[in-house]
C-alpha cells in the first residue's frame, strides 16, 4: 500500500474515531476485548481547536470560536504508535481512539474496521440520513395560485 | 481606592450554601439532569455556546443547570473554563457549501436549487401556549421523506458567476484573535465577524434592528439562511495530514443588500455575512446586519453617524461578559470610596451654607 492510500485510511479512521458517541466507542471497544500493553506517549489531555469560518463563506478566515478536544498518544510493546483526538472531554474515548489507532498501524485494521469503524459510520450514516429526511419532509413545494397581470 | 478588609466569611460561605439548595428548588420536584438541559433546552445550550465561544453542548447545558438558567451567568462559566485549557491548533476554514442543511431558506429566490427548506423551525407557529406540553406525554414522530443528495449551493453563487454581487476579499490565513491579543482600532473584518459571532444577541439584535429603523440603513435581503451540520478538520502535526475533529451545527445567514455602485464600482449587491454556532438563527441574521453596517467606508458609503457604523462602539459594547463584570462590580463594597465621597459633600455643603449665611448676613 502506498503511503497516500494509508494516510487515507488513517485519515478515515482518525476522523470517525474522533465523531463517535463516547459510550458506543466504549462499547464496541469492550466487545473487541483486547487492551494491548502499552506507554502513554502523551497522557490524555482536554484542550481546544479554534474554528474558523471564512467571510462571506468564501473571504478571509476568521475566528467562530473554539470547540473541546481531548487527545491522546500511545505505544505498542511492538513500537507501533497511536494518536487519538476526539471532540468533547472523554479522556477513555480519547486513550481508546489512540490504541484502535495503533493496533490498526500494527496490522490489525481489518478486524477493526469490522468490528468497529463499520459499526460506528454505519451508526453515523444512518443518524445523517434520519435528519436529512425530516428535514426533505420540510421542503416547500411552491404552486401558483393567482399570477397578477401588470 | 480599594482597601481589603476581612470579615464576612461565614456569611459568604452562607449564602453560597442556600445558593446551591435556592438551585436545586423544591426537592418534591425531580433534579433535571444535564442530559435534559442539553436535549431539550437545546436552543439555550446553542446561545451559551455562540456567546461562552466554546463548543461543547454538555459543557454549556451544565453551566446553564449552575447558573440556574441565567443565561450571561452561564456563558461567564463557560468562558472562565475555557482559559484553563491549552489551545492545541486552529482548524482548516470550515465549508459551510458541505453542510447537511436542517434547515435552508431564502428571502430573495423562491426557485433556489436545493429548494427551500424549513426545518424544525418556530416560523409559521401561532405562538399560542400550548398546555398539551405541560402535561406529559411523547412527542410525535416528525414525516419523513427520501434526503436530498448532493451539496446546496450557496444562492450568492448564482448572483457571484454573474457579477452581480461583490466578492469577498481574501485576507490572511492566520486572522487577529481577540482573545488573545487587546482589542484596538481600526478593527479588520475577520475581528470584527468574531466579535460579533461572540457577542450577546440581545445586543447584536438591537444593533441590526436599528438599521432597519433608519440609524444607518442597508437595505438587506436574507439571500439565505442556513442550519446544519458540518465536519470540522485540523491538520495534526504528529501525523502530518487533516482530520476530522468533530461535527458541528452553526447557522448561516448571507444577505444581499442594495448598493448602487460607487466611482470605482459598477453598480453590485453587496454582502453582510453571520455565523454562529448552534441553532441560533436570530444571532447569524443580526450579525450579517451589523456586520454590512460597519463595512461603509470599505465600500465607500457615507458614515451617518449610526451606532451600528461605529466599530468602536459596537465591538467595545457586544461582549457580555465584559459588560456585566464592569457593570456588576459597582455593587461590590466601595465602602471607602464611598466615605470619601461623603466626607467632600460634608465638607462643600458646610462651605456653601457658611458663604449663604455670610451673603445673608451682608
Amino acid at each position: 500500500m502506498s503511503e497516500i492510500d494509508a494516510n487515507t485510511d488513517r485519515k478515515a479512521r482518525l476522523s470517525t474515531l474522533a465523531q463517535a458517541p463516547a459510550a458506543r466507542l466504549a462499547a464496541l471497544w469492550q466487545a473487541f476485548g483486547r487492551t494491548p500493553e502499552h506507554d502513554m506517549l502523551r497522557p490524555p489531555e482536554i484542550g481546544t481547536v479554534m474554528v474558523r469560518g471564512r467571510a462571506g463563506a468564501v473571504g478571509a478566515p476568521f475566528n467562530l470560536g473554539e470547540m473541546s478536544v481531548t487527545r491522546c498518544s500511545v505505544r505498542l510493546r511492538d513500537g507501533a504508535v497511536g494518536h487519538g483526538y476526539v471532540q468533547g472531554r472523554d479522556k477513555q474515548a480519547a486513550c481508546t481512539a489512540a490504541l484502535i489507532d495503533a493496533l490498526a498501524e500494527a496490522g490489525e485494521a481489518e478486524a477493526l474496521e469490522a468490528a468497529i469503524l463499520r459499526p460506528l459510520r454505519e451508526e453515523a450514516a444512518a443518524r445523517r440520513t434520519a435528519r436529512a429526511a425530516r428535514a426533505a419532509a420540510t421542503k416547500v413545494e411552491f404552486f401558483t395560485m393567482v399570477r397578477g397581470e401588470g | 481606592m480599594y482597601v481589603a478588609v476581612k470579615g464576612g466569611e461565614r456569611a459568604i460561605d452562607n449564602a453560597h450554601a442556600w445558593l446551591a439548595e435556592e438551585r436545586r428548588g423544591d426537592r418534591a420536584v425531580a433534579e433535571m439532569s444535564v442530559a435534559q438541559i442539553r436535549e431539550q433546552l437545546s436552543l439555550a445550550v446553542n446561545r451559551v455556546m455562540a456567546e461562552g465561544s466554546l463548543y461543547d453542548p454538555d459543557l454549556a447545558a451544565l453551566a446553564i443547570k449552575q447558573a440556574r438558567g441565567d443565561m450571561i451567568e452561564a456563558v461567564f462559566l463557560i468562558r472562565a473554563y475555557r482559559t484553563t485549557l491549552p489551545r492545541f491548533g486552529a482548524s482548516e476554514p470550515i465549508d459551510t457549501g458541505a453542510m447537511t442543511c436542517d434547515r435552508r431558506i431564502s428571502a430573495t429566490f423562491k426557485d433556489a436549487p436545493g429548494g427551500q427548506i424549513l426545518g424544525p423551525t418556530f416560523d409559521y407557529t401561532h405562538r399560542l401556549i400550548d398546555f398539551a406540553l405541560a402535561a406529559e406525554g411523547d412527542a410525535p414522530d416528525a414525516p419523513q421523506t427520501t434526503p436530498q443528495t448532493g451539496k446546496t449551493p450557496h444562492i450568492t453563487e448564482f448572483l457571484a458567476r454573474e457579477d452581480l454581487i461583490q466578492t469577498e476579499p481574501a485576507g490572511t490565513e492566520t486572522p487577529r484573535d481577540l482573545t488573545r491579543e487587546p482589542l484596538d482600532f481600526p478593527a479588520d473584518r475577520a475581528l470584527k465577524l468574531q466579535a460579533l459571532t461572540r457577542g450577546d444577541e440581545g445586543f447584536v439584535l438591537s444593533m441590526a434592528y436599528s438599521t432597519q429603523r433608519g440609524y444607518g440603513r442597508n437595505h438587506p435581503f436574507v439571500g439565505e439562511l442556513r442550519v446544519g451540520q458540518l465536519p470540522v478538520e485540523m491538520e495534526i502535526p504528529e501525523l502530518g495530514f487533516a482530520i476530522e475533529l468533530g461535527d458541528i451545527t452553526v447557522t448561516e445567514c448571507e444577505t444581499v443588500n442594495q448598493f448602487t455602485g460607487s466611482k470605482t464600482e459598477p453598480p453590485q449587491f453587496t454582502r453582510g455575512y453571520g455565523l454562529v454556532f448552534g441553532h441560533t438563527e436570530r444571532k447569524a441574521i443580526s450579525m450579517a446586519l451589523v456586520d454590512r453596517a460597519m463595512r461603509w467606508q470599505e465600500l465607500g458609503e457615507d458614515n451617518v453617524g449610526a451606532p451600528a457604523q461605529d466599530e468602536e462602539f459596537v465591538l467595545s459594547h457586544s461582549d457580555n461578559v465584559q459588560a456585566t463584570g464592569f457593570l456588576e462590580h459597582i455593587k461590590l463594597p466601595h465602602y471607602v470610596d464611598f466615605q470619601s465621597e461623603l466626607e467632600l459633600i460634608r465638607r462643600l455643603r458646610a462651605e456653601a451654607m457658611a458663604t449663604r449665611a455670610q451673603e445673608a448676613a451682608e
